[in-house]
């Protein structure tokens, strides 16, 4: 319980140390969010500095935001003055989780799988085949890949859409979550692949063969724990990748998910938003990093011993 | 908020999945549903507008959506013409100093609620009321006591717009303006002030906007699309033609292009640059170009050196560079080379033709040669220039091009220095580093002033820091003028004056460029880039 208690602590700690140094950081950078390509004003520029508190010290608007902050209250949008930083980053969160979560799925289901049959077959026509896809998977960026799908799927064949949102309609997230999952897809088929051929040639795996282990019983209750702690230690950076939106997908796919926050808040000077972004994107990495630890100490007994 | 699109979509989803499984059954669905979504317009839009309120929406992103949400006094026909909107009649006296409009009966908002002349006047004190901080209000300069309301010096109250009667709405002026132009525009719409002091920041939102314009707010999902739907309330609801006006965020031009080539825009916001000819025979009569009230310039600083009292060198450096080849092989989409600040349509038969128009290249490399020389520069000795530019592939295009053009005519050294957007802003701002900087302007309303007074020496927008009694007096002789037509011709006495002291290196006149489907029927080309939805009609099914 303390350990878990412990934990907590260094998490907010981190969090804290998060906004101060997202708060410096924008605040240093040159230029602000009221430097607009057609200059304002004097007074009017002054009206708004004010109303975002940009015309009181750097001390109290800093206590002013942790205040803000203390209350769960993200501020407004500079640049999005309509909404508050909490229902932008819900709003993009609502459609990057689900996403990503889909992407997240759609790599283990099959990347997992794929690379385990060509481990076990090495050399055989599957390994060749797997290995194909891991080398396109990982050779296409997205920055590729996304408009190739629209050309192939929205513009030539015209099944599915080229872009936009709906909410509910899955025929808009199909593509997106396929190149979402790609280069992740490829990546796990590798992992799991390089991994399995590791453990097959370990000597717990020898020893089971010795005793007349063989097959099917041999790679599910020898050799597939160990095979997949790698796959479980990289899932905390693909996770927090993948729900944390990509810009590069949403810009091509138009779609309001999160990631262009990170992008386009920091490019606005929208000091709120970029900080918001910033505390929740360490949230889920602190979050997914507990689970993915909690999930390493069930697959892997070892870790277990060292705690206790 | 249940809306017709999507519970047809809904329902043919859900009809389709009953019968049929599996990905026939979806591939199913998807052909299905392109045909029976042809009574909305989709419109690629650009980025996110950065708000709905119809006072503070500066942008154009903002401006499509609002000009379809709001209709002002006047308002814009499908070509651009200013024609009758919630007036049906008005009148100006002979000094063009007070207008009087009379607006048309039993106006309503689209919750059902009267819009009198009262809710105008009222709307406009809380546009220009500095609290608001619309950062167009300064169009209203002219109004009687606006500067001074807009200080905060004076109380909105004694703003010089008022109600005489309920159907009467009375603008008193300081100084003849292009009134109607700038009324036509959202920042001059009336605001629905209940709703407005009811949810304040949140009057935006759909259910809490009132509108009084061809459509109402159904949608607004940041960072994707804002749904409209026609505004039975509208005075005009009957010659309305499409009923459902989805307007897509669309950030990037090239997906943009793909969406409407998969089907999915009926209309959008940019061409991504490209050449003429190919884009012409992928998209012929699709691709709609017309000229565009903007013009684009690299601006001198005359803070400092070396430009600062250097007039002549400034021409050189203007006349040095070709600018046919720039707008054929760079810009590239029908942009027209610019020898001065306004666009020639804007000032009409005022117009005059720059004398460095009517040269050759040749002659005015010949110019810009000697100018150089007599300017104490030589190829020995060269100018050295910093141009600075925020960074953009087509901007660094055009500079590298124009340092090429420098060194190649004059043998000028140029150092290219490209900046992050807000940086570079607050720089140009400055005017403490910058010597060349990336310059332009897009005008607002079809107003030569609104150029013109980006380089009056106390305007926020002076970023080159000239300062001239004579231009001022010109453009004070010009604004005093009532007769529009004299009036034209002192805007381009102001600014022949401006180009004589060539502070700034004009370039090119923009064009706008959308691509429109062929359905649509009723898209006019016109000078501000001004399509409302309200004159659109589209003809049969989407493919």
């Amino acid at each position: 319980m303390s350990r878990w208690l412990a934990r907590f602590g260094e998490a907010l700690l981190t969090l804290w140390l998060l906004v101060t140094l997202c708060f410096v950081l924008m605040r240093t950078a040159p230029g602000g969010p009221f430097d607009f390509e057609r200059d304002v004003a004097p007074e009017i520029r002054a009206r708004l500095e004010a109303r975002y508190h940009l015309d009181e010290s750097l001390p109290q608007q800093y206590l002013h935001y942790l205040g803000q902050l203390a209350q769960g209250d993200l501020g407004p949008s500079f640049q999005y003055p309509d909404y508050s930083v909490n229902e932008l980053i819900a709003g993009g969160l609502r459609v990057s989780l689900p996403l990503g979560l889909a992407a997240l799925v759609l790599t283990l289901l099959i990347g997992v799988p794929l690379g385990l049959a060509a481990g076990w077959h090495r050399g055989r026509w599957i390994d060749h085949i797997a290995s194909g896809i891991g080398l396109i998977g990982l050779a296409l960026p997205k920055f590729v890949m996304a408009p190739l799908l629209v050309l192939c799927f929205a513009v030539w064949l015209r099944w599915l859409p080229a872009g936009g949102w709906a909410s509910g309609d899955p025929r808009h997230a199909l593509l997106p979550v396929i190149a979402l999952a790609a280069p992740n897809l490829a990546y796990a088929v590798r992992l799991t692949r390089a991994s399995l051929i590791e453990v097959m040639a370990s000597d717990y795996i020898l020893a089971a063969r010795a005793r007349g282990v063989e097959g099917r019983d041999l790679l599910l209750a020898h050799a597939l724990r160990p095979t997949l702690a790698p796959v479980v230690a990289w899932l905390a950076p693909a996770t927090i990748a993948l729900v944390t939106g990509s810009v590069i997908v949403e810009q091509v796919f138009g779609i309001p998910g999160i990631g262009r926050y990170f992008v386009q808040g920091a490019l606005n000077r929208d000091y709120t938003l970029v900080m918001g972004v910033a505390l929740t994107a360490g949230i889920v990495i602190i979050l997914v990093n507990l689970l993915v630890d909690a999930l390493r100490v069930w697959i892997d007994p070892r870790l277990r011993q060292n705690e206790t | 908020m249940s809306h017709p699109v999507t519970s047809t979509i809904e329902g043919c989803i859900s009809a389709a999945s009953l019968r049929l499984r599996g990905l026939f059954g979806l591939l199913c669905m998807v052909v299905a549903c392109g045909t029976s979504a042809d009574a909305v317009l989709d419109r690629g839009n650009g980025p996110e507008p950065t708000t709905l309120d119809v006072h503070r929406g500066a942008e154009v992103n903002a401006q499509n959506i609002l000009a379809d949400l709001y209709e002002g006094l006047v308002t814009f026909a499908a070509d651009g013409r200013i024609i009758p909107g919630m007036a049906e009649r008005w009148s100006a006296s002979a000094d063009g100093l007070t207008w009087t409009f009379h607006l048309r009966e039993d106006l309503r908002w689209s919750n059902g609620d009267v819009l009198d002349a009262t809710q105008f006047a009222a709307s406009m004190q809380r546009a220009l009321d500095p609290e608001t901080a619309a950062p167009l209000a300064t169009l209203f300069g002219s109004v009687r006591n606006a500067p001074e309301v807009m200080r905060g010096e004076r109380p909105a109250s004694m703003l010089g717009i008022r109600a005489a009667d309920a159907r009467t709405v009375i603008f008193e002026l300081t100084k003849p303006t292009a009134l109607l132009e700038r009324l036509a525009l959202p920042i001059a719409a009336p605001i629905h002030l209940a709703s407005l002091k009811q949810h304040g920041l949140r009057h935006t939102r759909p259910g809490n906007l009132v509108s009084n314009g061809a459509y109402r707010l159904v949608e607004w999902t940041p960072q994707a699309s804002v749904l409209l739907e026609r505004n039975p309330h509208f005075h005009a609801a009957s010659e309305v033609s499409i009923d459902t006006v989805r307007f897509h965020v669309t950030e990037d031009a090239n997906a943009e292009q793909q969406r409407f080539l998969a089907g999915d825009l009926d209309l959008t916001e940019v061409v991504p640059p490209g050449q003429l000819d190919r884009l012409r025979a992928r998209f012929g009569s699709q691709l709609r170009i017309s000229p565009y009230l903007g013009s684009f310039y690299f601006g001198f600083n005359l803070r400092r050196a070396p430009f600062a009292n250097q007039p002549a060198l400034r021409r050189a450096l203007s006349l040095a560079i070709d600018r046919d080849l720039l707008t054929r092989y760079l810009t590239g989409l029908g942009e027209t080379p610019a020898y001065s600040l306004i666009p020639p349509t804007l000032l009409g038969d005022a117009a005059r033709l720059p004398d460095d128009a009517r040269r050759s290249q040749a002659e005015r490399v010949a110019l810009a040669q000697h100018l150089y020389a007599e300017a104490g520069y030589s190829r020995e000795a060269p100018l050295e220039v910093e141009l600075r530019y925020n960074t953009s592939t087509p901007h660094r295009r055009l500079a590298l091009a124009v340092a090429a053009m420098w060194r190649e005519q004059l043998g000028v050294r140029t150092r290219l220095v490209n900046e992050e957007w807000k940086v570079f802003v607050q720089n140009r701002r400055r005017g403490r580093l910058t010597e060349v900087f990336r310059g332009g302007w897009i005008a607002d309303v079809d107003d030569p002033l609104t150029f013109l007074e980006a380089f009056d020496s106390n305007s926020p927008t002076n970023w080159t820091g000239y300062s001239d009694r004579g231009y001022a007096r010109a453009l004070a002789t010009a604004r005093d003028t009532a007769d529009p037509a004299l009036r034209l011709c002192r805007y381009a006495e102001a600014e022949a004056l401006l180009m004589e002291a060539q502070p700034i290196l004009p370039i090119y006149f923009y064009v706008s460029k959308h691509l429109v489907r062929d359905s649509v029927q009723g898209f006019h080309a016109n000078l501000l880039d001004r399509h409302p939805s309200r004159w659109m009609r589209l003809q049969d099914a989407k493919p």
